[in-house]
């Protein structure tokens, strides 16, 4: 017995190790550097935080996101999941297309997205022929917010809901096709067994889909940048822009562990919302 | 084996000598500017080929240069014999005392009809001159052609004002229905350098002193109306030269190299000239490279014949050419210089000679917390002019955000603020 278990931790060794030197220690070393103003330690730095011009509009716009883009998202891959189960041919072919943003840096997609956008853009300009508009019109700019917002749920959409998509397919396959057929033959119909079968089943996928959803969403970057500048600001911009700019590797920090703590908040409220109970667990 | 040893020891040796040789012979010229490798070539190959004393061309990122300087002096082993730097990076050298002062030297080189006040930000205020200028770099405006008949009548685009470049731009506007002053005021823009050293100067006559003065309060007040009739891409613009190709601006602000590709492109379709001038003058930022002699350089001679050779205005013709960096005296340009060269060149040198001009340096003594320096004013811009705010109380408040960052640097006041001991007072 005792030479099994060692074999377990010899096997686990490596991952650890790997997350103690990747994970564990930049943890650390952004609560000591957040905590430290010029070698004191002081809550200096959340404090030039929460009063920066900037805070309150990146802590808002970022919640927003969250709030706009993740159940878009879970409800658009749920439904791509479903028609997934039906299609019969080329079932594959159409997963690989779907998938195909997932291979594109966020940045690129940021990019792809300001090229279709912009005043000189693919879509002004399209318009503009079918004489749907007067003149290229200018949608990115900080005089309209709604639309730089809009923009940036686009890109997301169209960037990160493939992820979502791939946890669920998986999650879908997982369920046996005999309730649904048990159910059909009571009579349930299509909704109803989506509603009383799949869904229930769903939840453990649903959940890891919804919390890597919402961390990702936290740290949403390169497509906000590419897309608005910092005419939109959010909480992972302010970051880059306090430790790249302005050189302040402490306020940068502070906006790191305030992502942090957000993101375990987050991941804890959807453990706990969506509960799997022992008798809905597929074994 | 031992002879082998040997040989390697002669052979080391043999090297050894040669090297001190070589120093013995060479100035060794220090630079801070210059540093990508092919500037640095054309240095060595073509600008000090015919240098009267042999030179020995290093280039260091500039704190490292200001440390090594600091560092040979306290060692009272100088082996540098002429240094090439920034006005501001010169500084510390200066407060440290290890520069042998050139009054001598600027005597002599009258004839140069060096531009006067760079001659001045080479004392810091002071009487004793601690650098020959060498070199410089601005930020100028570049217009499309299709803009100049928008002019606003009785405008010199070479004396243009804060007043008449709103004017122009709402002259734009309502003929073509679109907004198209342009400013690099994007994350990767300029933005805070127009701030520091062309509005602020321009119309309070300072930068840190009168941060919140009545006339900052007009200033903003000014330019919260010419934002009206710039294009609001404008906050995500990085380098003007793109959207001044792409048709989307046709007058802008913006560093010369970062306008240089629309001069280059199409010569014909772009001019260049001065920044707008305010109540208080022309205030412009030049990046102004000077060359310094260290106290205990090691052949002070040679120093002075290589500042001697490199301020000759052919020389520093052929510096433009090469590494277009402008000259800092008063010189004819040839008129075979590349286009893009030749258009920012006459703007350049019309800024620099404007009777009202206001030199405003980069900031000085703020060292590593120059970037919290430089958001004040985006933060300032982007409260007043994009969010709205009362001018008089935000830069009551942000006024304390620089009081405590001149207090904690200790920063003393740099041009065009008056010179001050200690930190620089904020009013």
């Amino acid at each position: 017995m005792p030479k099994e278990r060692l074999l377990a931790y010899l096997l686990l060794a490596p991952s650890v190790l790997f997350l103690l030197v990747f994970f564990a220690w930049p943890f650390a070393e952004a609560f000591i550097v957040a905590l430290q103003v010029r070698g004191e330690w002081s809550l200096g730095n959340f404090a030039t935080m929460a009063r920066d011009i900037n805070f309150a509009p990146a802590l808002r716009n970022t919640m927003l996101l969250i709030l706009v883009i993740v159940p878009l998202q879970v409800m658009l891959a749920l439904s791509m999941a479903m028609l997934l189960t039906r299609i019969r041919r080329q079932r594959d072919l159409v997963l690989y297309i779907w998938t195909i943003p997932l291979g594109i840096s966020d940045l690129a997609a940021g990019i792809v997205w300001l090229a279709l956008l912009s005043e000189q853009g693919y879509i002004n300009t399209v318009l503009d022929a079918l004489g749907l508009i007067e003149g290229p019109t200018l949608w990115l700019s900080y005089e309209r917010p709604v639309a730089l917002f809009v923009a940036v749920v686009a890109a997301e959409l169209w960037r990160a809901t493939a992820i979502v998509l791939v946890i669920l397919v998986a999650g879908v396959q997982l369920i046996p096709r005999e309730y649904g057929e048990a159910a059909e033959v009571f009579g349930a119909g299509a909704w109803q067994r989506f509603r009383r079968i799949t869904l229930p089943l769903l939840k453990p996928s649903l959940q890891s889909a919804l919390i890597l959803r919402t961390i990702l969403a936290l740290e949403v970057f390169a497509v906000v940048v590419a897309i608005s500048g910092r005419d939109l600001t959010v909480l992972m911009g302010e970051a880059y822009f306090w430790q790249n700019d302005y050189r302040d590797a402490g306020v940068a920090s502070a906006y790191a562990v305030l992502i942090l703590g957000i993101s375990i908040a987050c991941t804890l409220f959807f453990l706990r919302a969506l509960r799997v109970r022992e008798e809905t667990e597929m074994r | 084996m031992r002879s082998a040893r040997g040989l390697v020891g002669v052979l080391l040796l043999a090297g050894l000598t040669v090297a001190t040789a070589a120093t013995g012979a060479e100035t060794v010229f220090l630079s801070s500017q210059l540093r990508p490798i092919e500037e640095a070539e054309k240095v060595r190959q073509v600008l000090l080929r015919d240098a009267p004393v042999e030179a020995n061309f290093i280039t260091d990122e500039p704190p490292m240069v200001v440390n090594r300087m600091l560092a040979e002096a306290r060692a009272g082993d100088v082996s540098v014999g002429l240094i090439g730097a920034l006005h501001g990076e010169l500084q510390p050298l200066v407060e440290a005392d290890v520069l042998q002062p050139v009054d001598d030297l600027m005597a002599r080189l009258q004839d140069r009809d060096f531009v006067e006040s760079f001659v001045e930000l080479a004392k810091y205020g002071g009487d004793t001159q601690y650098f020959i200028p060498w070199m410089q770099a601005t930020y100028i405006m570049a217009a499309h052609r299709q803009a100049l008949e928008y002019l606003p009548e009785g405008a010199d685009l070479n004396a243009l004002t804060y007043d008449q470049l709103r004017q122009w731009g709402a002259n734009i506007q309502q003929a073509t229905g679109d907004r198209r002053l342009g400013f690099p005021a994007g994350p990767q823009g300029l933005m805070h350098r127009f701030f520091q050293g062309y509005l602020y100067p321009s119309f309070t006559g300072g930068v840190v002193t009168r941060f919140r003065s009545d006339d900052a309060v007009a200033m903003w007040e000014a330019f919260a109306d010419i934002w009206e009739v710039t294009n609001p891409r404008s906050t995500s613009y990085a380098f003007m030269q793109e959207p001044l190709l792409a048709g989307e601006v046709w007058v802008a602000f913006d560093h010369t190299a970062r306008l240089m590709d629309a001069f280059r492109q199409r010569p014909d379709d772009f001019v260049a000239f001065p920044a707008p001038a305010g109540p208080q003058g022309r205030g412009f930022m030049p990046v102004l490279a000077g060359l310094a002699i260290p106290a205990g350089s090691p052949d002070p001679d040679a120093a002075a014949q290589l500042i001697d050779y490199l301020t000759r205005p052919e020389v520093q013709v052929n510096l433009l050419r090469e590494v277009a960096f402008y000259p800092v005296v008063d010189t004819e340009l040839p008129t075979d210089l590349p286009q893009g060269i030749q258009i920012a060149g006459e703007a350049i040198a019309a800024q620099t000679a404007a009777p009202d001009a206001l030199p405003s340096l980069l900031p000085v003594g703020l060292g590593e917390r120059e970037g919290e320096f430089s958001k004040l004013f985006t933060d300032t811009f982007q409260l007043i002019v994009l969010r709205g705010a009362d001018v008089r109380e935000t830069l009551d408040r942000q006024v304390e955000v620089l009081r405590r960052l001149i207090e904690e640097t200790g920063a003393p006041c740099w041009p065009p603020d008056q010179p001050s001991d200690g930190a620089c007072p904020v009013d």
